[in-house]
Order: C-alpha cells, then sequence, then structure tokens
C-alpha cells in the first residue's frame, strides 16, 4: 500500500460552473446541424444528421441523463467529498453527487482494477484516479452511450476519458480527453473552470417520471430524418455565415491552420426550406 | 454485481452461429477448437451470467436446483459445467434453449444428464417447439441426446422454480423462427438469446425464419418487459446472446439503431434502388465503426442483404406490433 500523501490538495466542497467558455453549447445548447470544433467520424455526422429532437419524447429517452463526459462541460454543480478508511484514513473513493438528474458518481482511489468487458455501463462510467502531485487525473470506463453535443452528435459506449482536476484555491479547473474510437476521429478536449461555493444552496433535485406525449404515435416509432432528409439541413450553417463543411464538423476543422482554408470556403447556400 | 473469474476469452461470433446449411460443418469446425476459459458474473438476484463457452449462458440458482438458459458450444460443455459447479451444487434441473443455434445448444445433452429430474432422469431440455423441429431435421446432424425434450406452441410459457416464475416468451421469425426470451420475474433478469447481442448487428437467419420486423418486435418486446431504476439505469438488466450485461437504455439505442436501418433500405426499396445500390448509400455508416464488420459469419454486407431481400419481399413476414 502506498504511504499516504501528506499536505494533499483537498477537492472536497461544491463546486458550480463557470459558462465563459462555450457557453452558447452548454447553456441555452448547440444549433441543430452545429458540429463546429468537433473531430467527429462521418458516421457521426450521419447519425448527427439523421437525430430528431422527437425522439426525446419516446418514454425510454425521457429520463435518460447526461453522462459523464458530457456532464461536467453541461449545465451542472457538484458536490464532492472523501469517503476514508476508518482505520488506515486512506481516502478510498472520492463520491460525487451531480445536481443535473441526481446523478451520483465514485471515483475509486484504492487501486482497485477496472471491471472486465462484459460488466454493465452506467451514465458516469467506472472510474479510477491518482494524484500527480496536486493534480488528480481519473480515468473512466464502462460509458454509456449519449451524445457528445445535445443536438444528436453521438457518443458511444466504447468511449474512455481521461480527466485532471486541478484546484487554485477556491477555482477548480477540469480538463477532459474523450476519446471514442467509433463517433471521433480524435481525441476530444475541453476544459471548463469552477468556483468552490462559499455558500450552500441551490437546487439539487431533479426528479424525472416519463409520460406519454404524443398519443397517436405508433408503439415502435423511432423519430429520424431519412439521410439528406432533415429540414434543418444546412439550416445553422446559412444563418451563421459558416461554410457548410466546416459547420460540419471534422478533425480538420479543429486546428489553427485550418481557417486558412476557411477563408477559400464558398458561402453557404440558402436552405431549401427557406427558399 | 461480482465477478467470480476474472479473465474471458472470446469465442468468435464467426463459430459460433451457423445456419441450416453448412451446420454440421461448422460445428466440426467449432470442435476443433481449444476448450475455452469460462467466466461468471453475478447480475443480480438469484442469475448469474457464464461468458465464453460461446453464446452466453443464464444460470439461476436455489433451493430448487440450478436453471440453465442455454448450453453453449459442445466443446466447452465440461467447462460450463464446472463454472455452475462453482455457483451451486445442487442438481441442475432445467435446461432452456432461447434459439437452436449450436453456440447456444452444443452443450444440450452434457448438461442434462450432468443435471436430473427428481425422478432420476437428465434434466429436462425445453424450448420453443421449433427449435426442436430445426435440431431434428436430417440435415442438422444433431444427435436425439441434444434435443429438447419438452417444447411449447402457444406465445409463451411459464415456470416457477427456484421461488420466482420464469416467463418464456415466443418470438415468431425474428432471429429465427424459434427464439424465446426468457424473465426472471423476481431477480429481474432477462436472457434474450441472439434477438439481442451488443458484439455486432442482428444475424437475421432467414433460412431458419428470422425476418427483420420479427427482430424489431423482439427488441421492442424486451424494452416491454424491461423497467430501469433511478434516471434510466440499471432496475432490469438483460444478458445478450453476445456481450456484455445491458438495461433499458442500451437495448433501446440497440433498437433504435436497427428500426433507423429497417427504415432507410426501406425507403431505398420504394424508390427500386438495387442491393448493390443500397449497398452503396452506405445505410448503416453511423453505426458501423461499432457493430459493423467484413470478416466472420454477421458482416454489415450480410445484414444489409438480409434487410433487404426482407423488404422487398414482405409477404409471409410478421407485422409492425
Amino acid at each position: 500500500m502506498a504511504a499516504p500523501a501528506r499536505a494533499q490538495v483537498s477537492l472536497v466542497g461544491e463546486w458550480s460552473p463557470r459558462y465563459h467558455e462555450d457557453q452558447p453549447d452548454r447553456i441555452p445548447g448547440p444549433e441543430l446541424g452545429d458540429y463546429t470544433g468537433l473531430p467527429i467520424t462521418d458516421g457521426a455526422r450521419l447519425a448527427a444528421d439523421s437525430w430528431d429532437a422527437s425522439r426525446l419524447t419516446l418514454r425510454e429517452h425521457q429520463c435518460k441523463v447526461h453522462n459523464g463526459p458530457y456532464i461536467l462541460h453541461g449545465p451542472i454543480q457538484f458536490r464532492l467529498w472523501e469517503e476514508k478508511d476508518p482505520r488506515t484514513q486512506q481516502v478510498v473513493a472520492l463520491r460525487m453527487y451531480l445536481n443535473t438528474y441526481e446523478q451520483e458518481r465514485t471515483i475509486w482511489m484504492d487501486g482497485r482494477p477496472h471491471p472486465p468487458e462484459f460488466a454493465p455501463h452506467t451514465w458516469q462510467g467506472f472510474s479510477t484516479g491518482k494524484w500527480d502531485g496536486d493534480i488528480l487525473t481519473v480515468t473512466t470506463t464502462h460509458i454509456k452511450q449519449e451524445w457528445i453535443r445535445r443536438n444528436g452528435v453521438p457518443n458511444s459506449e466504447k468511449s474512455t476519458m481521461v480527466e485532471h482536476f486541478i484546484r487554485h484555491g477556491g477555482i477548480m479547473t477540469h480538463l477532459e480527453i474523450w476519446t471514442d474510437p467509433v463517433y471521433l476521429a480524435e481525441p476530444l478536449i475541453r476544459s471548463e473552470d469552477f468556483v468552490l461555493n462559499e455558500r450552500t444552496g441551490g437546487n439539487w433535485l431533479w426528479p424525472c417520471e416519463y409520460v406519454d406525449e404524443i398519443v397517436d404515435r405508433p408503439h415502435s416509432a423511432v423519430p429520424h430524418y431519412l439521410p439528406g432528409k432533415s429540414p434543418f439541413d444546412g439550416d445553422f450553417a446559412y444563418r451563421y455565415g459558416v461554410p457548410v463543411e466546416a459547420a460540419k464538423g471534422g478533425a480538420e476543422t479543429t486546428y489553427p491552420e485550418y481557417q486558412a482554408k476557411l477563408r477559400t470556403l464558398p458561402k453557404p447556400p440558402r436552405p431549401a426550406a427557406e427558399k | 454485481m461480482k465477478v467470480m473469474m476474472s479473465s474471458h476469452t472470446k469465442v468468435l461470433t464467426a463459430l459460433a452461429i451457423a445456419g441450416s446449411v453448412g451446420f454440421a460443418a461448422r460445428v466440426s469446425t467449432q470442435q476443433a477448437q481449444a476448450p475455452a476459459e469460462i467466466s461468471s458474473f453475478h447480475v443480480q438476484g438469484n442469475v448469474h451470467m457464464l461468458i465464453g463457452a460461446g453464446g452466453n449462458i443464464a444460470v439461476q440458482t436455489g433451493d430448487d436446483g440450478v436453471l440453465v438458459v442455454d448450453t453453449g458450444l459442445a466443446q466447452n460443455a465440461s467447462q460450463v459445467i464446472a463454472a455452475i459447479r462453482k455457483l451451486s451444487d445442487k442438481p441442475i434441473r432445467w435446461v432452456l434453449n432461447t434459439h437452436f443455434h449450436p453456440d447456444h445448444t452444443g452443450g444440450n445433452e452434457a448438461l442434462s444428464k450432468a443435471g436430473s429430474k427428481t425422478n432420476g432422469q437428465p434434466a429436462e431440455v425445453l424450448s420453443h417447439e421449433n427449435v426442436l423441429t430445426r435440431l431434428s431435421a436430417p440435415a442438422a446432424k444433431v444427435a436425439t441426446a441434444s434435443w429438447p425434450t419438452d417444447t411449447y406452441f402457444p406465445e409463451e410459457k411459464d415456470i416457477f422454480f427456484n421461488g420466482e416464475a420464469v416467463m418464456l416468451y415466443h418470438e415468431p421469425n425474428a432471429h429465427t423462427d424459434g427464439d424465446s426470451i426468457i424473465f426472471f420475474r423476481k431477480s429481474d433478469v432477462v436472457a434474450a438469446g441472439d434477438t439481442f447481442v451488443t458484439t455486432s448487428y442482428p444475424f437475421i437467419d432467414q433460412a431458419n425464419g428470422g425476418s427483420i420486423q420479427g427482430e424489431i418486435n423482439a427488441l421492442n418486446r424486451l424494452l416491454d418487459i424491461m423497467v430501469p431504476a433511478h434516471e434510466q439505469e440499471g432496475g432490469t438488466f438483460v444478458i445478450p446472446g453476445h456481450g456484455r450485461i445491458c438495461d433499458e437504455a442500451d437495448v433501446l439505442e440497440y433498437r433504435d439503431m436497427v428500426t433507423i436501418i429497417r427504415d432507410r433500405i426501406q425507403d431505398m426499396v420504394k424508390r427500386k434502388l438495387t442491393l448493390d445500390q443500397v449497398k452503396a448509400a452506405k445505410p448503416t455508416l453511423d453505426y458501423d465503426a461499432h457493430y459493423g464488420s467484413t470478416t466472420g459469419f454477421v458482416t454489415t454486407a450480410g445484414f444489409i442483404d438480409a434487410v433487404y431481400k426482407d423488404l422487398s419481399n414482405p409477404q409471409g413476414k410478421p407485422r409492425v406490433r
């Protein structure tokens, strides 16, 4: 067993995000067809173009939550505490309660292995952590399929995530590196800042019960758009004057060098739905 | 949930699934493979999953004895029996088959003989009657001792064992024409057989009565049975025919995927595209990196083939439920 860390920085407390970074994506939510900045695959693009928001009206979709790699970039506050072995005072796990959809997360700190591949997946996945100086590095597997951006860009259950939690006084920077061999051509790296709440409060409850929202829909229907048939196709690009190719995302579009190419691309055409 | 054996030996699905043509040859090939290492995983309640024998196996244990859903490849039967003995020293009383493929029925004879009914006879092997029809066909060349000893033909059947109801729901013309979805009602665990897998696109065994609409109906039946716990996670768990343990949210994504692909190909069939044109249009592109394959028994091309042929000739196929 490793020797106990001395004067280890503590992440314990209630943390609230600051949304100065990627605010339109994180709070109001992205426009349909906006895949900018995402190193997605062609398959992810087709899945997102096919996505119909009405799918969320299906019973089984209504109470789905944001998964681990998504939620710290989304609307959230969280509480973090330590679980210690009473005999050794070693930290066995860091526990998190996420107010959005009342999620609980455990980051195991006792060196246990990840489960076998046939074990169930969860929204928050299975996380193990270790300290590297004052940086907590967390590796997560067994994550459920949900989305990378909440306009239908999916992640797969083969996703893994590495996070770094870095505290500077009352501020904590969270950096995540999201890898998905199915829907990401390259790792997606993004960051967020959180502020330690000195006064607790806020909304910590988020119950959900499904209802039948559409009464005359066939029981087995799955809302989606056939390829090329989305009425929103091209809408985002035209409205914001972003070249269609850039709006569709992809690894190339995430690099600074792409700005030079961006200037050479044609203006987006008026979408068929607006003509 | 508790892992009892950590290692997991994969048995290739390519070797594990056989249609009526080449059935015996494939079984022979399987028997040439090295015996597998079987891993055991406690799902919940009275039910464990055994992995590595071919198709996944569900084992229910209790005071009444042992009930087994599916039996893996014949070559792995002794390892399966050894894994069961680590879970319970009670006699194997029931063997249930979800369908007839040899990666799910290969160990029938060995497991049945390793167990016993209360009268001392080998344990009962129960399935839908179409499983018996397929296994007893001369072309199948399956020994009589591997056939089901008890069958049912209505839409469902139930038995009560180890303090809980065990429900068998027949799903007509799904993966095959003899699929049973088996629900352990108190443990809240479903054994889906190959109507649901996490490792590939569904195998629509058209030569043996499978169909895309029946497959979708089966997935919807699973969703109807399953009840998630807090925020759409946990609750009822399902043991797929191949792959990992899942809950409703996982089955939901798979059902959505199969339905969307069906709808895309249906649209192409209506527009009178040829099979080659359909394949060129890549109607599975968004799922290929997860479920697709160019080799083995369940290939992307084979899946598209099956769906296209099914939708091009819908007569006699199951209807949308």
